[in-house]
């Protein structure tokens, strides 16, 4: 899958401005971004509902505008929000949507089979979708989007609103499918998740994609690679920095230095007394708030 | 982009589905109300009048009234459910998210609406026929009118609901379009009586207008060069409409 140069404006709004990505097939790949950073615009081009204003989308090779059968009928799509049928149940649900990729008995009944049982949906078979947790719609959620068996399957937000457990049950599917040999696309506002799923990921802010490579590679090249969290004031800062340009964040009372070795930095915050300092590696949420969270920092600063 | 007929069947086999599922509780208002419409107007008002356009009043009647029966029918179908379908329930994003496109999506869903009309349409037909009021074998020549009535009536509230701001204006378009249609259309006293000169080619824009003097004509067995006529509009004015509504449809749904 590759996107060149793809820009989305509706109205006076871009979107998604002059986009650049490469999935190579069986990876993972995580596109990151705050709210409205054009997350969904993009996979919606991905998948050709969405028409480009400008640049050019392809999906196994093809054109999706010229070509969205084709291309469709080899991927699937979680989306951000459930579109079941409510009062159905799940395995009535698979079944209608199976037929929208003109699948017929008796393969249908297999694959709808075949899905109750890999997202573990059996045990409810028959209950109403309504009257399901909001665990077990969206494991249906998925299922739907593998109907096809795609090459492709990407996911709006998959596990945004679940308990851990879900969670961690569909992480596992998801890298199942993955090691299965299929290219997974997903979105996430989960860090965890990007740096658990994802071998490469996109940070979108404001339509652009900011940064993009492996989460570790991110980490590298955006800051030191140990965090000291610390909570103090303005003067409390200045003795802990001890007089050293290091890049910092702040949010409240709270503030993050990124160092490279921060046992120096420690042994001054308890000098000044400061409650609960903390230092742990760096990980992807730092890289994320680095990129997209400038607001907080400069109005803090 | 062209309609391709397998994925327009698995969308019109999404709203069957559903209906069949209740299709009982469905089915049975549709026929109490024909039996009523005859009941109150035909025979109870008809008791006071001798005979209209050369028949009993309840002859008169029973033709208008299945074409009236079919508008309802693919009516509340294209506009409330169709918006609900589109905007709160996410149906057609998820359609899209397979090899259906916004064409067949519209397709299967007129279809559908045709389907829904012709259920409508054929149960007051058969409530006709049991008080003996279908003369055959023309009136069963009017069984081919329901579905054309719900393809035009499919077809005209389709087109208002891609152009509605909000679910609320559709009782506009049912009290103050659809309500004159049923009372001015032929279907409870001949038009062309009440009118004179310009009003006459007036209201041959009136929709329901040539569903009923097709149905009548059928029941009647004097089709002529009018019935051509209503044939023609009814067809034409569908097609024309789908060609809009097709380009509509994708414009709305992959924005
Ligand atoms: N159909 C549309 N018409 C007008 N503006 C739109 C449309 N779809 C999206 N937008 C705008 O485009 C921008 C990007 O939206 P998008 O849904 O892609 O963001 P996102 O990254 O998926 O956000 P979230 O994390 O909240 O899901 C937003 O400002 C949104 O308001
Ligand atoms: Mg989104």
């Amino acid at each position: 899958m590759t996107l060149r140069g793809v820009t989305k404006r509706f109205g006076e709004r871009l979107a998604v401005d002059g986009v650049d990505l490469d999935v190579p097939a069986g990876s993972c790949f995580g596109l990151l971004g705050p709210n409205g950073a054009g997350k969904t615009t993009t996979l919606r081009m991905v998948y050709g509902v969405t028409r480009p204003t400008g640049g050019e989308v392809q999906v196994f090779g093809i054109d999706v505008s010229r070509e969205p059968r084709t291309v469709r009928a080899r991927l699937g799509v979680t989306l951000q929000e459930n579109a079941l049928i409510e009062p159905l149940s799940p395995e009535d649900n698979l079944r209608i949507f199976g037929r929208y990729h003109l699948l017929a008995e008796p393969e249908l009944g297999r694959r709808v089979e075949d899905l109750m049982s890999f997202l573990e949906l059996e045990s409810h078979a028959g209950v109403p979708v309504r009257n399901l947790s909001g665990g077990y719609q969206r494991r249906l959620s998925i299922a739907m989007s593998l109907m096809n068996r795609p090459e492709l399957l990407i996911l709006d937000e998959p596990t945004t609103g679940l308990d851990p457990a879900v969670r961690q049950a569909l992480w596992a599917r998801i890298r199942e499918l993955q090691s299965n040999g299929t290219t997974i696309l997903l979105t996430t506002h989960y860090m965890d998740e990007a740096e658990r799923l994802c071998d490469r990921v996109a940070v979108f802010a404001e339509g652009r994609v900011e940064s993009q490579g492996a989460p570790r590679e991110l980490i590298e090249r955006h800051l030191a690679a140990e965090a000291l969290e610390v909570e103090c004031d303005a003067a409390g800062e200045r003795v802990v920095l001890d007089g050293n340009e290091v890049r910092r964040m702040r949010a409240g009372n709270r503030l993050i230095v990124y160092v490279d070795d921060a046992a120096p930095f420690l042994e001054r915050a308890h000098r000044i007394g400061s409650a609960r300092p903390i230092v742990r590696p760096t990980n992807l949420e730092d890289v994320f708030l680095a990129i997209t969270g400038t607001r907080i920092e400069e109005a803090d600063q | 982009m062209t309609v391709s007929l397998p994925y327009a069947l698995a969308v019109w086999r999404r709203n069957a589905s559903m209906y069949a599922r209740t299709w009982k509780l469905n089915l049975l208002p549709n026929f109490f109300e024909p039996v009523f419409y005859l009941m109150a107007i035909g025979v109870g008002v008809g008791a006071y009048i001798d005979q209209m356009g050369g028949m009993s009043y309840v002859e008169f009647l029973a033709p208008g009234l299945i074409c009236v029966a079919a508008m309802n029918g693919a009516s509340f179908e294209v506009t409330y459910n169709i918006y609900v379908r589109m905007e709160f329930e996410n149906v057609y994003d998820a359609m899209l998210t397979t090899p259906c496109q916004p064409t067949d999506v519209l397709a299967g869903e007129i279809l559908w609406a045709v389907t829904r009309a012709t259920i409508y349409g054929g149960t007051f037909y058969l409530v006709v026929a049991l008080y003996g009021l279908a003369p055959l074998p023309g009136s069963l020549l009017a069984l081919f009118v329901v579905p054309l009535t719900g393809l035009l009536f499919a077809m005209i509230g389709v087109a208002s609901t891609l152009r509605v701001p909000t679910m609320d204006f559709f009782s506009f378009y049912f009290t103050l379009f659809l309500t004159p249609l049923f009372l001015f259309s032929d279907v409870f006293f001949p038009i062309e009586e009440r009118l004179g000169g310009a009003w006459l080619i007036v209201a041959e824009a009136l929709p329901l207008l040539h569903p009923v003097r097709l149905a009548r004509a059928c029941f009647a067995g004097d089709l002529g060069w009018v019935s051509l006529w209503d044939l023609v509009y009814v067809c034409g004015l569908s097609f024309g409409l789908f060609v809009w509504v097709r380009g509509a449809i994708g414009r709305r749904l992959t924005s």
